[in-house]
């Protein structure tokens, strides 16, 4: 069984200008709304209290407000977490209480209210210095991230495909965070962490598709730069695709089973993935090809590693 | 003949696969619900407390499933959370306060596993419920409470060197000491005589030429700081102990932060109060006019209190109080010059002047060491928290040998063990620099029941669907390449269970979910570029051959690009993060193992060397 099965390499790259067209338009896009609307940082990033209580019954919010506005938490942010028995309250920094006491006070003040008990399920206290130091280490992660990407793609094939490897991980990152910005969805740790996975993902789906690049400019003669590329990603469009898909698979079934805490991580990496494919299709290769790749850019032959050596190293 | 493997290849890829499943075992077996009980400071738990505990479990009709003494603490399982929490009660109103009792859920894992070093995976705090704190260590605390020493150990100095000075005092926001004199001349016999008693300072003037500014070099900035995280660590340690927990941890983190993680402690609120106590030193001396045993039986001196020692030793001390901890600035064990254990300790310049005069007429009598701190009891106060109780105990007592001053040092202490401890005791009654909670995670044990639980049935479907589609798309090599996929699964787990510091969190799961899809990816690289031959009209041979050849160059390419991800992201990452980043790291280096190496060794097997026509491809 094979999804795909062409006779002749299909022409990708007769569509690269409208393909770098759209990119920059959704990257504009992205960065308008990041300008505009914001992105909803969560608690990892702005500080903060984020009490989850388990109620014996169906919550009533309209009841939970009332009780948090008279305790003093009128600035209390409630709402359902999963299950109609789970609430999630989220109180801002503030200045005016003991900071790391706030939890307590609120599930003392829930449980003079209540005829049954909350459990408590999760209480999170970020102070303002962490916040912020999250979001530099988060961003200098990113950055060492692709630096780090950029000098071995470099080493190992050319420059001009690592400055299409880079830009083509920028660009999946910024439209990750875009989405984000766009539908308002909560920014936390978890998604941060589902970006970085997002660029080893899109990274080797790149790498995949430069390994063949290189080969098929050393096993076709007098093709064309546009042609030989073409050849590269068509045969090896099929990979593509099955490893995406096996990908969304599991991140579908981690979107559904889970649970809450998971959702931001599976979101943000489903769109990332459907993003990274098509950015190592089209983004990466284009830009490597604008910039003027040639055949001879890719001779002398790196040395290609011996499957034998390395089963050996392996083992 | 092409694709044939030795047989020493397939010994050690089945037995490190056998290793791993082994080493994964304990993973399957639950938890017992289980009390540690371990004695409190300097005492010990002896096989008569074990054997009085079982007794009374007994006799309350609470079945134990064992009761052991090991490694001076003493671990009872139980059958279920209700008997846990039972035997708990019983246990604390049997022992009292001179031991702790935790809560604790001990590894159920069968003995020959645990002979071989076996033991199942650390659970984040998102998995098995806990709190995590982080403190932050006021720095500007002890650097400014340097400062204001060294103007009161400047004063005394020049004074000692007849050297006249107009003022000296902090200026805190510059870090440095201002010294102004009348002339010219008293300046630079100042620094000579500063530089020389202490060789860390560094000097410079003022413009109007009549100002010292004094301030202290980087190394010694630097020791101060370390000094007061160490020293704040040392004592969250020893109160970590006195909460009873099983399995705390408490770790410095960057230059000025303390991670706490308190795995089952669901009531933060008193967690907090005992991190938060503080501890204080007072230095008496010892009343030996005063009749011990009248003051036994209740008829204390009146300008006396009665006091205990560690060992339960008790001991009449004056009221007035010589010194107290907050003069310390230092303490440290070491051996004096008959190489027996002592302490030296470090006073500040008014301590010093306090300790000499309180000593002068006081040698040959006897000083003791108090030792005070708040414990929370067993009664319950108003507002829903243990009432602290206010623990003092003698942690020395020795003969004053000569008029002490600003050093001066503990001898004929037992052993250097006690010579560390007093220390440690001596520097935690001297606490310098505050400390803050910066960060605080709760998680209910409900939750991380659950979190687990979603997890795995996550990384289970996620599993059955890959599984599914590799069959569907690629018929017996899908077989081949979802053998993989489970020895992968195996391999990730054993080696989570091997290295002792890898720790799974809620992210660290979704890793193992995601790598459960990408690890595919070598096989679908490999099995595409089979194919491929194939059509270009090669031997089935020399297919499989150049598939996993050329293939695997891409592989490694595409890996270790990852691979560098992973490694970022657990240098820069903290916590969660870096569970996600330890999982992932693992899971690429198994992954290409099993689908290169493992696969490979399948098809060779079923296809390889023979004269095969075509391949279930």
């Amino acid at each position: 069984m094979r999804i795909f099965s062409f006779s002749q390499p299909l022409n990708f790259m007769r569509l690269k200008w409208p393909a770098i067209i759209l990119s920059t338009l959704l990257i504009l896009g992205s960065f308008f709304s990041i300008a505009t609307k914001g992105i909803n940082w969560g608690l990892d990033f702005t500080g903060g209290t984020v009490i989850e209580v388990g109620f014996a019954n169906p919550a009533d919010l309209t009841a939970v407000r009332q009780t948090l506005t008279d305790a003093g938490y009128g600035d209390a942010v409630v709402q359902l977490f999963g299950t109609s028995r789970d609430v999630l309250i989220r109180i801002p920094l503030r200045t005016d209480v003991e900071q790391a006491a706030v939890g307590d006070s609120v599930i003392k003040a829930l449980n003079a209210q209540q005829a049954e008990p909350v459990t408590m399920r999760r209480v999170e206290f970020v102070g303002p210095s962490v916040g912020a130091e999250l979001k530099e280490d988060g961003g200098l992660a990113m950055l060492v991230a692709l630096i780090g990407i950029l000098l071995y793609v470099t080493m190992r094939f050319e420059w001009r495909l690592s400055v299409g490897a880079v830009v083509s991980l920028a660009h999946d990152v910024i439209l990750t965070m875009g989405l984000f910005s766009v539908l308002q969805l909560e920014f936390d740790l978890t998604v941060l962490a589902a970006i970085l996975a997002l660029i080893g993902y899109s990274i080797n789906d790149t790498i995949v598709v430069f390994d063949r690049i290189r080969e098929s400019f050393r096993k076709l003669r007098d093709t064309s730069v546009d042609d030989t590329i073409n050849d590269a990603i068509t045969s090896t469009l099929n990979r593509t695709v099955i490893t995406s898909l096996t990908t969304v698979l599991v991140l579908v079934v981690l979107f559904y089973m889970g649970g809450a805490l998971i959702h931001g991580f599976a979101t943000a990496l489903l769109f990332g993935i459907a993003i990274g494919t098509y950015s190592s299709i089209y983004v990466a290769s284009a830009i490597a090809e604008i910039l003027g790749i040639s055949r001879e850019d890719m001779l002398p032959p790196p040395p290609i590693e011996k499957e034998g050596e390395n089963t050996d190293a392996l083992l | 003949m092409l694709n044939q493997n030795p047989l020493w290849r397939y010994i050690v890829v089945i037995g490190m696969l056998l290793l791993a499943l082994v080493y994964a075992l304990p993973n399957l077996y639950p938890e017992d619900p289980a009390l540690n009980i371990s004695a409190t400071r300097g005492g010990t738990v002896a096989e008569e407390t074990r054997l009085q505990l079982e007794q009374s479990f007994r006799s309350a009709n609470i079945a134990a499933k064992s009761v052991v003494l090991e490694e001076g603490q003493i671990l009872a399982r139980f059958n279920s959370t209700e008997d846990q929490l039972q035997a708990r009660e019983i246990a604390s109103q049997q022992l009292g306060a001179n031991f702790v009792t935790a809560l604790n859920l001990a590894p159920a894992t069968p003995d020959w596993l645990t002979a071989i070093g076996a033991t199942p995976m650390n659970l984040g705090l998102d998995l098995r419920g806990g709190v995590h704190f982080l403190m932050a260590v006021d720095m500007k605390a002890a650097l400014d409470k340097n400062l204001n020493d060294m103007v009161q150990t400047f004063r005394t100095d020049l004074r000692e060197d007849k050297i006249r000075y107009r003022n000296v005092q902090a200026d805190i926001d510059r870090g440095q000491v201002q010294i102004s004199f009348r002339t010219e001349e008293d300046v630079v016999a100042a620094e000579t005589a500063l530089r020389n008693r202490d060789r860390e300072l560094v000097f410079s003037t003022a413009s109007d030429n009549l100002t010292l500014l004094v301030s202290i070099s980087e190394i010694r900035l630097k020791e101060i700081r370390e000094y007061a995280l160490e020293q704040n660590i040392t004592i969250i340690r020893n109160r970590v102990n006195e909460i009873g927990v099983a399995e705390p941890l408490v770790q410095r983190q960057g230059s000025d932060r303390i991670v706490v993680q308190l795995p089952g402690v669901q009531d933060t609120a008193s967690a907090k109060e005992i991190l938060g106590a503080t501890a204080s030193l007072e230095f008496r001396l010892v009343d030996e006019q005063g009749d011990l045993a009248a003051a036994l039986e209740g008829r204390v001196p009146p300008n006396s209190e009665l006091y205990y020692t560690r060992d339960g030793r008790p001991l009449l001390l004056e009221k007035r109080i010589m010194l107290t901890g907050e003069h310390i600035t230092g303490a440290s064990s070491a051996f004096d010059e008959y190489s027996r254990p002592q302490v030296s300790i470090k006073l500040d310049a008014k301590g010093g002047n306090m300790l000499s005069a309180a000593t002068r007429d006081a040698i040959g009598r006897r000083m003791a060491s108090v030792f005070i701190e708040y414990k929370p009891g067993t009664e319950i106060g108003e507002d829903g928290n243990p009432v602290l109780i206010k623990q003092q105990e003698v942690i020395n007592d020795a003969t004053i040998q000569a008029r002490l001053g600003r050093d001066f040092r503990i001898t004929g202490i037992s052993s250097p063990g006690e010579a560390q401890n007093l220390s440690t005791l001596l520097r935690a009654g001297a606490l310098i620099a505050p400390i803050q909670i910066i960060e605080e995670r709760t998680i209910g044990p409900s939750l991380g029941k659950e979190n687990i639980e979603l997890g795995v049935t996550a990384i289970q479907w996620g599993m059955v669907c890959v599984l599914i589609f590799m069959v569907i798309y690629y018929k017996a090599f899908g077989l081949v390449a979802n053998c993989a996929l489970v020895a992968n699964l195996v391999l990730i787990v054993g080696i989570m269970s091997m290295i002792p510091g890898a720790t799974l969190t809620l992210p660290g799961m979704a890793g193992i979910v995601l790598t459960v899809g990408m690890a595919v990816d070598a096989n679908v690289l490999i099995f595409e570029r089979i194919r491929e031959e194939l059509l270009d009209g090669r031997s089935v041979q020399q297919a499989i051959h150049h598939g996993y050849d050329r293939a695997f160059a891409t592989i490694a390419d595409s890996n270790i690009t990852t691979l560098l991800v992973a490694l970022i992201l657990f240098g820069i990452g903290t916590g969660p993060v870096k569970g996600f980043a330890v999982t992932l790291a693992i899971g690429i280096l198994t992954s290409i193992f099993t689908a290169v190496v493992g696969t490979r060794l399948l098809v060779n097997l079923f296809w390889g060397g023979r004269r095969v026509q075509s391949l279930p491809i």
